[in-house]
């Protein structure tokens, strides 16, 4: 740590420049910048039309909408789909009372998040699609009555536990520690309930499409996170034989693909269980995600751990703090905070890498794409459908790089 | 100088032919010596004559290689449970302040208190702005390490070591990393703390601080001390070479 005087902050000159001049100064400066900038303009113009032609008047759309509920839920009975809301649902519990007692950020990002369900509860696309079919018979009113209350009763449920929740749970602070508990038990309970037990099992052989990609991401997110942490203080750790393990591990991993240890989860090592015993299709796929980005997360942790001056853990030592405590309380906040930006980075192309479990033969995503073009009716359609779920992909990868940057900037990264 | 009322004769550090390696680097070459209750010791001598080494080895950051050492009746051995116990008994202020510059100011000072004394988290803060108070910053309570000065800073890590409540404090050269000007508000918390009657070890070049507040100075040179003596015939009348250079050097600027 550097001695750091405190120094009165001027603000620089303001320099801020109406759009017009900024126009001039940076693209039409000069006459070569002046025909650079008429060149690209041209070039954007071409290619907005190309783009824009193509997705009104030539793109067959009838796909996505003809084949939404199996891209959404993939083979998933819809007789059961009321054990998604309930999963959804608890979420929203989880999200209202998260947002109660951390306020900030995870308030802001909660009323995002059920601000969008709001929208979704609200626009009555249903009622749209009658108007077209059958505008005679239309009571709107009752309709929309119906819609909201009655077709829409578990996301309308779901909003209002939010709002309950969030009322109830307001400065209780206490309660952050059952709320953490709670999202971890999130995990088992999604499972627990989307398979259902006894007679009214859905195999998971029946998860598929973004529900099976939420499952495997989010499963392999959250558990490779605290192992890629382990690991990395594994690697650095004194003891030889913890060392050697966690450094031979990383190094392993790393140096093989993805796709291998798909495979040999799901093709070799079956060979080599006895007998009855089956591991799960799915459950081995998040374990070899989650196996393959603990790695990759140590190592992004490891950067951040190597940028902690050794007189922090000093310090921490000599208050008497045991090293766990060390590496909870002083070392950890801090390098992780450093590495915020590889941290979710490693997230995203997790995310994206479970579009790989469809070449094992699991209907996530991408293997319900393939699966829709794979039938006689779609045949050709291509560009629509992998446009559709690619724009999927961005959403969630995008909002995951937002909320990183906000979290960056609440926490203040390279201040305190 | 006067005798120190509040030395007793109770030892409470007991240092048995201390050595200590860096792999082939002979470091400390045997240190024996016994530092009472209520003691104030300033140890001073060249760079790199482990000082600091010496003063690491007593809350056990670094480990010595041969001989023993007695912290308090507890004798330093790999026992982790030995090691964290005489660490709550003996604070550390450093050079460098290492101030944990993600919590604020107080939470640095109650981190120790409740996670290792198990003190609740209210008598801790309570604590924490009554030693505040005690350094005068109780202002800078609620911010954080980096907006406050280099003088203040080390304000807070002096709390931060005395909210232990630990027997024993050890000083680093603490005022080293000082702009000029701040030197003296850190000396004049230390000076109240000695004269409290805590037992003080402190590397310091500060010969001003040592002449009234020690009773005892050690002059280390190349991993021994050369020679010790209290203030008054130690800066007056040394014996050795080494010594009347060192001082000379010192007091020259
Ligand atoms: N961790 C270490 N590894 C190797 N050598 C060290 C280490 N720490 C200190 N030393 C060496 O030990 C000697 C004594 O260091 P130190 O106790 O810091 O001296 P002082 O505090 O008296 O200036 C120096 O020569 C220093 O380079
Ligand atoms: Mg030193």
């Amino acid at each position: 740590m550097e001695n750091l005087a405190i120094t009165q902050e001027v603000k620089p000159p303001n320099t801020s420049k109406s759009p017009l001049k900024w126009l001039q100064d940076n693209l039409f400066n000069t006459w070569y910048n002046t025909i650079l900038t008429c060149l690209a303009l041209v070039f954007l113009f071409l290619v907005f039309r190309g783009v824009l032609t193509w997705v009104f008047t030539q793109a067959n759309w009838k796909v996505v909408p003809a084949n939404l509920q199996i891209l959404m839920i993939g083979p998933y009975s819809i007789e059961q789909v009321w054990r998604i809301w309930i999963v959804l649902d608890t979420l929203l519990v989880l999200l209202g009372l998260s947002a109660a007692v951390w306020k900030g950020l995870v308030l802001r990002i909660s009323t995002v998040i059920a601000s969008i369900g709001l929208i979704f509860l609200l626009i009555p696309l249903d009622l749209v699609k009658k108007i077209e079919t059958d505008p005679a018979t239309l009571e709107f009113n009752l309709n929309i009555v119906y819609l909201i209350f009655f077709k829409r009763r578990w996301l309308l449920g779901g909003l209002v536990l939010f709002g309950i929740t969030f009322f109830l749970g307001r400065d209780r602070n206490s309660l952050r520690r059952w709320v953490i508990g709670g999202w971890i038990l999130s995990f088992p309970w999604t499972m627990i309930v989307l398979h259902g037990f006894g007679e009214n099992t859905i195999s998971t052989t029946n998860w598929g499409g973004l529900l099976l990609t939420l499952i495997l991401a989010a499963v392999g997110i959250a558990a490779c996170f605290p192992l890629g942490v382990l690991l990395a203080l594994g690697r650095r750790s004194q003891l030889p034989a913890i060392k050697w393990v966690s450094t031979i591990y990383i190094e392993t991993i790393r140096g093989v693909p993805l796709i291998t240890i798909l495979f040999m989860g799901s093709i070799i090592l079956p060979i080599f269980i006895p007998g009855d015993f089956q591991l799960d299709k799915v459950i081995r796929a998040m374990i070899a995600l989650t196996l393959f980005s603990a790695a990759y997360m140590a190592e992004n942790v490891r950067g951040g751990l190597q940028a902690i001056p050794q007189g922090q853990v000093e310090a921490a030592q000599a208050v008497g703090l045991t090293y766990p405590k060390t590496m909870l309380f002083i070392v950890l906040p801090q390098a992780l905070r450093a590495v915020i930006p590889a941290i979710v980075g490693q997230f995203i192309s997790l995310f994206k890498d479970t579009s790989l479990v469809s070449i094992v033969g699991l209907l996530d995503l991408l293997g319900i794409a393939k699966s829709i073009l794979g039938n006689p009716k779609w045949q050709g359609l291509y560009v629509e459908v992998y446009i559709f779920i690619a724009l999927i992909y961005f959403i969630f990868t995008f909002a995951m790089s937002f909320v990183s940057r906000k979290i960056e900037a609440d926490l203040g990264v390279g201040k305190h | 100088m006067t005798e120190n009322e509040n030395t007793t004769n109770d030892p409470i550090i007991i240092c048995e032919d201390v050595h200590k390696w860096f792999d082939d680097f002979h470091v400390l070459k045997g240190i024996t010596t016994t530092f009472k209750k209520g003691e104030r010791a300033v140890i001073c001598g060249p760079s790199g004559s482990g000082k600091s080494t010496f003063i690491r080895t007593i809350n056990r950051l670094e480990e010595h290689q041969r001989g023993t050492i007695i912290v308090d009746g507890i004798e330093l051995s790999n026992d982790l449970r030995n090691i964290n116990l005489i660490r709550q008994e003996v604070g550390m202020v450093f050079q460098q302040f290492n101030l944990f510059p993600h919590l604020t100011n107080i939470k640095n000072i109650t981190l120790g208190p409740i996670q290792v004394r198990k003190m609740p988290k209210k008598a801790a803060e309570e604590a924490a702005l009554a030693l505040l108070v005690r350094m005068g910053i109780e202002d800078q309570a609620y911010k954080y390490p980096a907006e406050i000065s280099g003088g203040q800073q080390q304000r807070v890590a002096i709390a931060r070591a005395l909210a232990m409540e630990p027997k024993i404090m050890l000083f680093d050269e603490p005022t080293s990393a000082l702009d000029p000007e701040m030197i003296s508000e850190v000396l004049d918390v230390m000076r109240e703390l000695a004269h409290s009657g805590m037992t003080m070890l402190v590397v310091t070049h500060e010969m001003g601080f040592a002449r009234e507040v020690a009773d005892r100075v050690m002059f280390f040179d190349e991993g021994v001390v050369i020679e010790e003596a209290a203030p008054a015939d130690f800066f007056d009348n040394p014996q050795h070479e080494r010594t009347k250079l060192f001082i000379s050097q010192t007091l020259q600027h």
